[in-house]
């Protein structure tokens, strides 16, 4: 906010944006319905839905989770669940026996198409610090503890590929349908922060 | 570089701060910022590479408290400046005083970006060059602390790991963050043990998996 103690009703940052933003479109660089369709898109359109779908078909169809599992990049795209930041994709299935976290040390990597933009928690400093260095730890402040048994798996996503989580079916979820499993699935279970349970 | 970015195994950083019911933007500003680096980056202005490394350049006081989207604002006017696009004079008064700047470019149109959100655009680099590693062996990731932009982590500088799977070929950020020369080569999947990482007091059954280039790691002897 600025200092000075005449009435300014925008912050610092607000007039750069401001400035920034006019001088772009006005130079021509930015075209403003460009502009409107980004920012529609990733405010209304992809989101954690997606890959709920995702994962709900997987646990369904076990051919397809075989697909998912061995080219997540060819299975999401040909369900037109594709784009900037999800182009190659690679998928990691959560067992009794191994938990996989995904995280980006180094930025903010994550699979926009079937997620979304991520939460600040997940590019945070000490979510990006505490991830690989102390997993259980961190996964505790999410309300997680695994036992000393399970395999923590880390995938710090630091070049173009993104994963996503594929999580265990919950305990009593047998005769749900496709679409009903879709609506129990979590973004913080696809990233590896949850897990799923019935309420 | 080795940068407050590269925060990857650092204690103390602070509690998590989870908000329950996060909208996508908190503010307006925000989603502008956004949707104006994601315009100019399909506009072809610059690369990905690119302005990741000028994000690594904001002093580490300011890193670690801006908010992430003043994060970004900070590396598109950066961006804007470096590609003489904009003058400082145009962003401090937000009105177009050197309208030649811009001439050579032309912005992404709606149709363009709305294709690059909704079709896989692999960044693979279509050239024949042999991998030099194979799923299984063991590698040693090199000591590099180089000033440029990397994205070999200094938590698995000098650290054995073992290749899990190979991706394909992609261009070394080293390089490409900087204009080039462009560097095409393999991407692999390298899994590392926790201890291996941080010493025997981690878990014996936890690794990190991350993705190295060629030029990231040596065979490693058994």
């Amino acid at each position: 906010m600025t200092e000075s103690n005449h009435r300014a009703p925008l912050s610092d940052v607000q007039l750069r944006v401001k400035a920034l933003e006019s001088l772009l479109i006005e130079k021509g660089l930015v075209n403003q319905q460009a502009l409107d369709a980004i920012i529609d898109n990733y405010e209304n359109k992809v989101g954690p839905h997606i890959g709920a779908k995702v994962v709900a078909r997987a646990w369904t169809d076990p051919d397809f989770k075989a697909t998912l599992l061995e080219d997540a990049s060819a299975a999401l795209a040909e369900m037109e669940y594709t784009g900037i930041e999800g182009s190659h994709m690679v998928v990691k299935e959560n067992t009794d026996k191994i938990h996989n976290l995904v995280v980006c040390t180094l930025c903010s990597c994550y699979p926009w198409p079937v997620l979304g933009l991520p939460p600040n928690w997940y590019k945070s400093t000490p979510f990006r610090a505490k991830a690989v260095r102390d997993p259980r730890g961190l996964l505790r402040e999410f309300g997680l503890e695994l036992s000393t048994d399970t395999e923590v798996r880390v995938w710090d996503s630091n070049a173009e590929i993104r994963y996503l989580v594929l999580p265990k079916r919950p305990a009593g979820a047998e005769g749900m349908s496709e679409e009903e499993l879709s609506k129990i699935v979590t973004r913080d279970a696809m990233v590896g922060t949850g897990l799923i349970a019935l309420q | 570089m080795n940068g407050i970015h590269d925060i990857g195994g650092m204690d103390n950083i602070g509690p998590m701060n989870i908000e329950k019911d996060e909208p996508v933007f908190h503010e307006d500003w925000e989603k502008k910022v956004f949707g104006l680096t994601f315009a100019t980056l399909a506009a072809g202005i610059y690369a990905t590479d690119e302005v990741r490394y000028l994000t690594e350049t904001i002093p580490p006081q300011d890193y670690l408290t801006f908010k992430y989207y003043e994060k970004w604002l900070y590396s598109l006017e950066l961006m804007m400046l470096n590609k003489n696009l904009i003058t400082k004079e145009e962003l401090e008064s937000g009105k177009v005083l050197a309208p030649e700047l811009a001439t050579g470019v032309e912005a992404a149109t709606p149709e363009r970006v709305q294709y690059g959100m909704n079709n896989r655009l692999p960044v693979f680099v279509d050239v024949d060059i042999a991998p030099k590693f194979k799923a299984g062996d063991a590698i040693i990731a090199k000591n590099i602390n180089p000033l440029h932009h990397t994205r070999l982590p200094r938590y698995i500088r000098g650290k054995r790991g073992v290749i899990e799977m190979r991706h394909g070929i992609f261009l070394l950020p080293d390089t490409n963050a900087h204009g080039g020369p462009d560097k095409p080569q393999h991407v692999y999947n390298v899994k590392f043990s926790a201890r291996e990482l941080w010493g025997e007091d981690a878990p014996a059954a936890d690794h990190v998996h991350i993705d190295l280039f060629d030029d990231y790691m040596d065979q490693a002897g058994q």
